[in-house]
């Protein structure tokens, strides 16, 4: 066990655990985040993603020895309201089913919207390629996406 | 013939002795003393206003938490923006809780929804009706109001229910015209919708109580084994292990939290007796279902004397097609949570089938069923998979096991490698044309498992396996349709959609087949070749004119006569009528093929008739999962075996179709005025074949196993 000092949604905070132990676990066990997501543990789904210094990772292949002090965004930290335009859009376009992926497709959607405010079918694409979705609710993800974006999108 | 319908119920009753059924004389009737109206144990409204319903049927991402209140919220002319949904558990006062599957909710539960709705909804009229000293006929109730227009008074719900809560509900409310639905039939966004965003929505992985420990259960990895021992010491010195037991299914590793149960379990080292599936592998059981095709099956259906017709056909045709075993792979793998104390025992799980467990965790316990409550939480994704009670049960001997609340966690590969796999069958086909080229004579011989037997259901073994062979769509005048058990050590289960993930796609790439014998068109062949009148199959009929009505809307839509391909594309129909929920699809796929060998669906133009749309925007939701979860399956689907074991253990083994690989999906209505039938399963049937067809349109390969990929890889 060691004591790592975390940024977690601008807050910081310390946390004693083993190095291994993967962020996710740290997010779901040591603080109460349950938003993010345990879909394989593999880094094969997105469930679990969170941003890291602003990119998507997969937090359940990221150790919590290996942050070095990079800040951590999660779903409930994305907006204190639960107002951000990726939130709204989704409430919009009605995208979840069973809603247990869409936190970390919004997180993984996040990252591409803050580096690309405006993002083609094919950014969408390629950003979000990589997030299973079991309910099969992507061409409302990538609708959401666009909404979020400013761009209205025929239905 | 048995159906699933009929089976859901019976096995949804044979163990709910205990249990109310929804019935309104059964239900309970409001105490006089209460603030709040609670006509039947679903419903109860507020002094505030608040209206609160509880589903009764489980979330599996098909919108049920949403539809079963816009029922209720209709009849009982409640304002939306008031109404709240919670989750009922198998407390008998939510009456039967049932089965969330078999796409059945909507047709066993809407009506019994409404009259719950306008029960209440008559109570308050009467309060409204004796506060202002008027007649009951000269009020109306409108959106969490009930008003008297000639005097121009209302008062909110909130302000009725003390006094509604005295009256005796009405044992046979009367039930609004369709047409002045203000609710139902509106697109209506998901109840959970804002929950699901923010990271608030609680699911069973989510749950932690005080004193909880997280178990993870290594389990044999042959189907069958059993624990010869285990050596736990240096499970036991990895920080965080708190205990080491062997439980039913295996070994359960108990720690403090999540990752160290998992650690502790890697350091665990099980010896186990791996039984006579050891040597299992996919090769052995096609030899198997090889060998079972040679020899006659069951008759299921039969139409004239098809060997006859066979043998003086002008023209006859053979194939033989094929399905493999495949797992579910919900995104939440399969968790639960449970409190067993002395005389009592509470579960939390996200199981679609709450009543299934009860017995067995009865049986675990030593209580009584009254002593057992579950709960039913939100879950990440179903499809047939969370009815089994496994994993449920997992968590009662766990907690009994270790004497305190205990959540078993699974990881990706446990739920890939012990699943109840969807199963894998052999088909052959022989078809015969006459010199006119129509459809003479049809034999369909297949063989797999039954899911009935090897979980000994009370049922016919074929009872859960022909849902698309024995109802075929089409008027041939000589017909036989022949199942042939073959059961291994692999266990079966219900997947989305069971036997009409599989049978659809021979049935329909076979009459493709046939109607390229013919040379005529497959839509043409199709609509030429439908029966005249309905006919009854089984205890359902089929209705031709609403098959009509799907296969010539989604061809109309997709403009199969007029629109032109890219070179590499091709179109491809297929249609299924899913009698047991009353609802009709029909796909027209696009796809393109590229030199490689590569298969890329680019646009699924869906036709559905499912009576009455109760939400049109979550039909389309279920229309386009229906599709993805049918395309992911078309492509890559394939649960494998060697050594006894499922050699899948992650996504990578198993791809899944993600945004890149999702099609455009366009879902259009037949309109209709009847009653409304199920949507979960329906828009998956048609995908395959239609997919499987319009490879063959764009290459002239014609691709008889699933998944394509593959053998068009194979075949490049």
């Amino acid at each position: 066990m060691a004591v790592f000092n975390l940024s977690v949604n601008g807050q910081s905070l310390k946390v004693e655990a083993p190095p291994d132990m993967p962020l996710l676990w740290v997010l779901r066990e040591r603080l109460g985040l349950t938003g993010t997501k345990f879909g394989c543990g593999q880094g094969l789904c997105g469930a679990c993603t969170v941003l890291l210094g602003g990119a998507a990772v997969r937090s359940c292949m990221t150790r919590l020895g290996d942050l070095r002090g990079r800040s951590i965004t999660t779903i409930e930290g994305l907006d204190p309201k639960g107002a951000h335009p990726l939130q709204k859009a989704w409430i919009e376009a009605d995208v979840a089913q069973c809603g247990y992926c869409q936190t970390g497709q919004i997180m993984t959607a996040a990252a591409l919207l803050a580096a690309n405010p405006g993002p083609s079918d094919a950014d969408i694409d390629q950003a979000m390629g990589r997030n299973v979705c079991r309910c099969g609710t992507y061409l409302r993800i990538r609708e959401a996406i666009h909404l979020a974006a400013g761009k209205r999108v025929a239905p | 013939m048995s159906d699933r319908r009929d089976f859901l119920k019976t096995m949804g009753s044979l163990s709910l002795a205990f249990y109310l059924p929804l019935d309104l004389k059964a239900a309970p009737v409001a105490a006089p003393a209460t603030t709040g109206l609670e006509p039947n144990g679903m419903l109860r409204i507020d002094a505030d206003g608040t209206v609160t319903i509880w589903a009764t049927r489980t979330e599996i991402g098909q919108g049920v938490r949403t539809s079963q209140a816009m029922v209720i919220a209709e009849e009982l002319e409640a304002d939306w923006s008031r109404v709240k949904v919670l989750q009922a558990s198998t407390n008998p006062k939510f009456g039967d809780l049932g089965v969330t599957g078999g796409s059945q909710t909507t047709r066993s539960t809407t009506e019994g929804l409404r009259k719950v709705g306008a029960q209440a909804r008559e109570l308050l009229l009467q309060a409204a009706s004796d506060t202002w000293g008027v007649s009951k006929s000269e009020c109306l109730a409108r959106s969490g109001q009930i008003q008297h227009p000639s005097s121009g008074r209302q008062l909110g719900y909130g302000d009725l229910v003390e006094r509604a809560a005295r009256l005796t509900p009405p044992a046979d409310p009367p039930l609004k015209s369709a047409k002045d639905f203000r609710i139902l039939g509106k697109d209506i966004p998901r109840v959970d919708g804002p929950d699901f965003v923010t990271g608030r929505a609680q699911f069973a992985s989510d749950l932690r109580l005080p004193g909880m420990l997280v178990a993870s259960i290594e389990r044999c990895p042959v189907f069958g084994g059993r624990l010869k021992s285990f050596d736990a010491s240096a499970a036991l010195k990895v920080p965080g292990v708190k205990k080491v037991l062997p439980v039913s299914s295996g070994v359960a590793v108990f720690a403090e939290d999540t990752w160290s149960a998992f650690s502790g379990r890697q350091a665990l080292k099980v010896q186990w007796d791996e039984g006579p599936a050891a040597k299992l592998d996919s090769a052995g059981i096609r030899k198997q279902f090889e060998a079972r095709l040679t020899t006659p099956g069951k008759v299921v259906r039969k139409e004239g004397d098809a060997a006859s017709a066979l043998a003086s056909a002008a023209k006859r045709i053979q194939a033989t097609y094929d399905a493999p075993f495949l797992a579910h792979a919900t995104m939440e793998p399969m968790v639960a949570v449970a409190d067993m104390q002395p005389g009592r025992c509470k579960v939390w799980a996200p199981t679609q089938g709450p009543a299934w467990a009860i017995p067995s965790i009865e049986k675990i316990t030593g209580l009584k069923a009254e002593q057992i409550e579950i709960q039913v939480t939100l879950a990440g994704g179903g499809f047939g998979r969370r009815a089994m009670s496994d994993f449920v049960l997992d968590a009662v001997e766990c907690s009994k096991a270790a004497g305190v609340p205990v959540k078993v966690q699974w990881t990706r590969p446990d739920d890939f490698q012990h699943d109840g796999y969807r199963p894998a069958t052999l088909h052959m086909l022989e078809g015969g044309l006459d010199d006119q080229g129509h459809p003479l004579a049809w034999k369909h011989r297949f063989v797999g498992p039954s899911i009935a037997a090897s979980n000994h259901f009370p049922w016919p073994p074929e009872a859960l396996e022909l849902s698309g062979a024995s109802d075929l769509s089409y008027a041939i005048p000589n017909l036989q349709v022949e199942w042939g058990q073959s059961d291994t050590a692999v266990p079966v289960w219900f997947w989305r959609a069971v036997p009409a993930s599989f049978n659809p796609f021979v049935t329909e790439c076979f009459l493709d087949e046939l109607a390229h014998a013919a040379g005529r068109d497959p839509l043409d062949f199709r609509l030429d070749h439908l029966p005249k009148s309905p006919r009854k199959l089984g205890r359902d009929t089929f209705e031709p004119d609403r098959y009509r009505a799907v296969l010539e809307l989604a061809a109309a839509k997709a403009e199969w006569r007029t629109r032109k391909l890219p070179k590499g594309w091709g179109r491809g129909i297929a249609g299924h009528a899913y009698l047991d929920c009353g609802t009709y699809v029909a796909q027209v796929a696009e796809v393109e093929t590229g030199s490689g060998g590569s298969i890329h669906v680019r646009r699924v133009v869906c036709a559905v008739d499912c009576g009455m749309v109760l939400n049109p925007r979550s039909v389309r939701a279920q229309m386009e999962g229906g599709i993805a979860y049918g395309l992911s399956a078309a492509l890559y689907g394939e649960i494998s075996l060697k050594d006894g074991r499922v050699t899948a253990a992650s996504f990578k083994d198993q791809p899944m179709v993600m945004l890149p690989t999702m099609p455009k999906v366009e879902v259009h209505f037949v309109p209709s005025d009847l009653p409304p039938g199920g949507v979960g399963e329906p828009g998956l049937p048609p995908l395959a074949p239609a997919v499987g067809n319009a490879v063959f349109a764009a290459t002239g390969k014609r691709l008889r196993s699933l998944p394509l990929l593959p053998l068009m890889l194979r075949k490049a």
